[in-house]
């Protein structure tokens, strides 16, 4: 995906979340850390341009919820700040790229511990299949199949300078 | 990292590491549900060989906070009033299956000698007069969230530094964190050999005071010795107390930490101790964020051995 397929994908994302939820109100955009949370924003402000609404946005870190704790390098925590209240809302997460669903899978612990939203609703640039969980997204930028040991990697432009979807070959054969 | 023993060893960027992470727990524990799952699971032992509150309270809340399960201990009812050694006693923890021990002593050295005995995460929550190193982490982030940085800040600690793990662990993370550091006290009072201290004396005050952003006062440590060395507690008020009068002298946005317990009157003046610019409390609150970033980044995720 090149920048231009990028912008176009979240922007019938966000007129996806307008069709489903009929309207933005009580629409909270999520974004998971890292690239999540620019994401999310992008769709905030897609959907503002195309409702004239503003809708509200945040972040969240899930790096306290994973199931792999014990396996994986020690990475930084980012910054949780969920747009209040949490209760009632529709919440819509966003993440870069969905693999396993175990991301997701702490995300959901992670935000039933700050609150009961009404429907939680999951928006995904990618979608590069594998599933170990059943999760499953209600937003697709693109439908990426890949082999298990192949890395994708989104680059947004908040983070990495450009805009950009890699795929890099599997190190095992 | 593979234990927490001393700010002597720790590099910037692993100071800067766990106050990042603290900064994320302090945000966890203002949720209404203050609790997160990371470190489900694990059993965290709390060993103090010597009394205190604060800090054990601090360090069962963090792990609790985590999720973790604790484990306490105290020499008054143990066996070690049997006699058992120090080796033996960790070792009997350990064998029940512990995954953390948080280790007071007043012994100075004590948790490197429990580090090599146990295999697992060793955390010094006190060592005789020499480390208390979370407390240094809890006093960095107190500081960092009142000016941003340490970078640059004129940092006084004031008091019985010679007899203080506190001063001790403190000169040295906020040196590493870039702040320039004095020790102001009566000579009796300074290290014996200032030399390896990266920061400089003074025993006046007054001389002092109007240039620091940190006045950080110690407390009078009648236990360790600290009274005797002094002709009396009137005296040591009038030469380095923050009263009122000194407290107005200040910089205006000079703020004043103390690591508890208090002798107000003695090395505080309560006006002071209540004041808006004495952040006393928020250093107890930011114990417990503080303490649970240093029990994850030991715990929680791949350990590099």
């Amino acid at each position: 995906m090149d920048p231009g397929d990028i912008e176009r994908a979240l922007t019938r994302m966000a007129h996806e979340i307008l069709e489903r939820n009929r309207g933005a109100a009580g629409v909270l955009l999520v974004g998971i850390h890292t690239r999540g949370v620019p994401l999310a924003e992008r769709l905030a402000k897609a959907i503002e341009r195309i409702e004239g609404t503003w809708i509200p946005w945040g972040s969240l870190d899930i790096g306290l919820y994973r199931d792999d704790l014990d396996t994986r390098p020690k990475t930084e925590l980012g910054k949780t700040e969920v747009p209040e209240p949490l209760d009632g809302a529709t919440v819509v997460l966003v993440d870069d790229v969905l693999y396993t669903g175990r991301t997701i899978r702490a995300a959901l612990d992670a935000l039933a511990d700050l609150g009961r939203p009404e429907r939680v609703q999951l928006a995904v640039l990618i979608d590069r299949g594998h599933r170990e969980l059943p999760i499953r997204p209600d937003y697709i930028g693109k439908n990426l199949p890949t082999a298990h040991d192949e890395r994708v990697t989104v680059h947004v432009a908040e983070i990495d300078d450009a805009d950009g979807v890699e795929i890099e070959p599997g190190g095992n054969p | 990292m593979n234990h927490f023993l001393s700010t002597e060893d720790t590099t910037r960027q692993e100071l800067t590491e766990l106050l990042d992470d603290a900064d994320s727990f302090v945000e966890v524990l203002a949720r209404p549900m203050p609790k997160v799952p990371a470190l489900r699971g694990k059993t965290v032992a709390t060993m103090f060989f010597e009394p205190s509150t604060r800090t054990k309270l601090s360090f069962e809340k963090a792990a609790k906070a985590l999720s973790a399960d604790t484990m306490s201990f105290s020499p008054s009812t143990s066996s070690l009033s049997k006699g058992e050694s120090l080796k033996d006693t960790v070792l009997t923890v350990q064998a029940m299956g512990t995954d953390a021990m948080v280790v007071r002593h007043k012994a100075t050295g004590a948790p490197w000698r429990v580090a090599e005995w146990v295999d697992q995460p060793v955390l010094n929550a006190g060592d005789g007069a020499h480390q208390h190193p979370t407390q240094a982490l809890l006093d960095a982030l107190t500081i960092r969230q009142r000016f941003g940085t340490l970078d640059g800040l004129r940092i006084g600690i004031v008091g019985d530094i010679r007899h203080s793990r506190v001063a001790r662990s403190d000169v040295f993370a906020f040196n590493t964190l870039g702040a320039e550091v004095t020790m102001v006290a009566p000579k009796t009072l300074l290290p014996t050999q200032i030399d390896g201290w990266p920061a400089t004396a003074s025993e006046d005050l007054d001389e002092v005071l109007t240039e620091l952003d940190v006045v950080y006062l110690l407390r009078v440590q009648s236990e360790r010795g600290g009274a005797s060395v002094f002709p009396s507690l009137a005296e040591y008020t009038t030469r380095y107390g923050m009263t009122m009068q000194r407290f107005s002298q200040l910089k205006p946005d000079t703020v004043v930490l103390h690591p508890g317990p208090m002798n107000r009157g003695v090395e505080i003046a309560a006006e002071v101790a209540d004041d808006d610019r004495s952040l006393i409390l928020e250093q107890v609150a930011n114990g417990v964020a503080v303490r649970m970033a240093v029990l994850f980044r030991l715990l929680g995720g791949e350990h590099d051995e």
